[in-house]
């Protein structure tokens, strides 16, 4: 399962990547930010069409794994989250860094690309805003942006090539 | 008598802003044969909310994402899917 209303465990997309083969791993985490464009953001709440969000997810990061001969874990988090949570994680492992990077970057993008999943924004001065949705489209990227770490997100059913024990999450 | 179906009955998923715009997240819809993704659009956008709908959502049929030209059959699930904004 590619999304969850738990907590991200780093360390669980981790296990699921590393190998042997694997000396260049890379990761992306996107963190709920305190503000957007100058206001003061105090939660985000998603939600998400499930099953084409978990099919996405899995067409993503086999696509990865396929590009870059890497191992990819990925987890999206739905549901209520305060600043500081971790949204997405993404873990690309290979035998060297470029692919390890250049599977990581691939992901996030085409997860803000493709998968069905939304985010409203809360403010402090209690407006609520659907992100992108406004009259007429407008984009925003939301009160979430990066953070570099090492930590990754499953893909758990389709990492049949990561040759350690990558576990099978839910 | 043997009646051939004339209609075709769908089930239209709403999410985020646009289940907010029409004020439900799942409904029946029956339309007339032959119909495709934009006359179910069509129709939503005459439900009382609907008519902020875009006249082109992106749509997915059975989990899939389809144009406006796709032929709907009884029993398919369209979602109507709002500027995604995951990540």
């Amino acid at each position: 399962m590619y999304l969850t209303s738990d907590a991200i465990d780093l360390g669980s997309l981790l296990a699921q990547v590393q190998s042997p083969r694997h000396g260049g791993i890379a990761s992306f985490l996107g963190a709920v930010r305190d503000h957007q464009a100058g206001r003061s953001v105090i939660r985000l709440e998603y939600s998400a069409y499930q099953p084409m969000a978990e099919a996405e997810c899995a067409r993503i990061v086999r696509e990865a794994e396929a590009q870059w001969d890497c191992a990819v874990a990925l987890k999206h988090r739905i549901g209520t989250l305060h600043i500081g949570d971790l949204a997405v994680a993404i873990v690309a492992a290979s035998a060297h860094r470029d692919e390890a990077f250049a599977a990581c970057r691939y992901v996030i993008e085409e997860v803000k690309r493709r998968v069905p999943i939304w985010k409203r924004e809360v403010f402090a001065d209690g407006v609520v805003e659907w992100v992108g949705a406004g009259a007429g489209g407008q984009r925003g990227s939301g009160a979430v942006e990066e953070a570099n770490s090492v930590v990754d997100h499953s893909a758990s059913t389709s990492i049949a090539h990561n040759a350690t024990g990558h576990r099978a999450e839910s | 008598m043997t009646a051939v179906a004339s209609t075709v009955t769908i089930r239209v998923l709403l999410f985020a802003s646009y289940a907010e715009l029409l004020g439900s997240d799942s409904l029946e819809i029956v339309l007339d044969i032959p119909a495709r993704v934009r006359d179910a659009v069509e129709r939503l956008r005459a439900f009382p909310g609907g008519e902020r709908l875009p006249a082109k959502p992106l749509c997915a049929l059975n989990l899939t994402q389809v144009t406006p030209d796709t032929l709907l059959r009884p029993g398919d699930e369209l979602a109507i899917l709002p500027p995604l904004s995951g990540g």
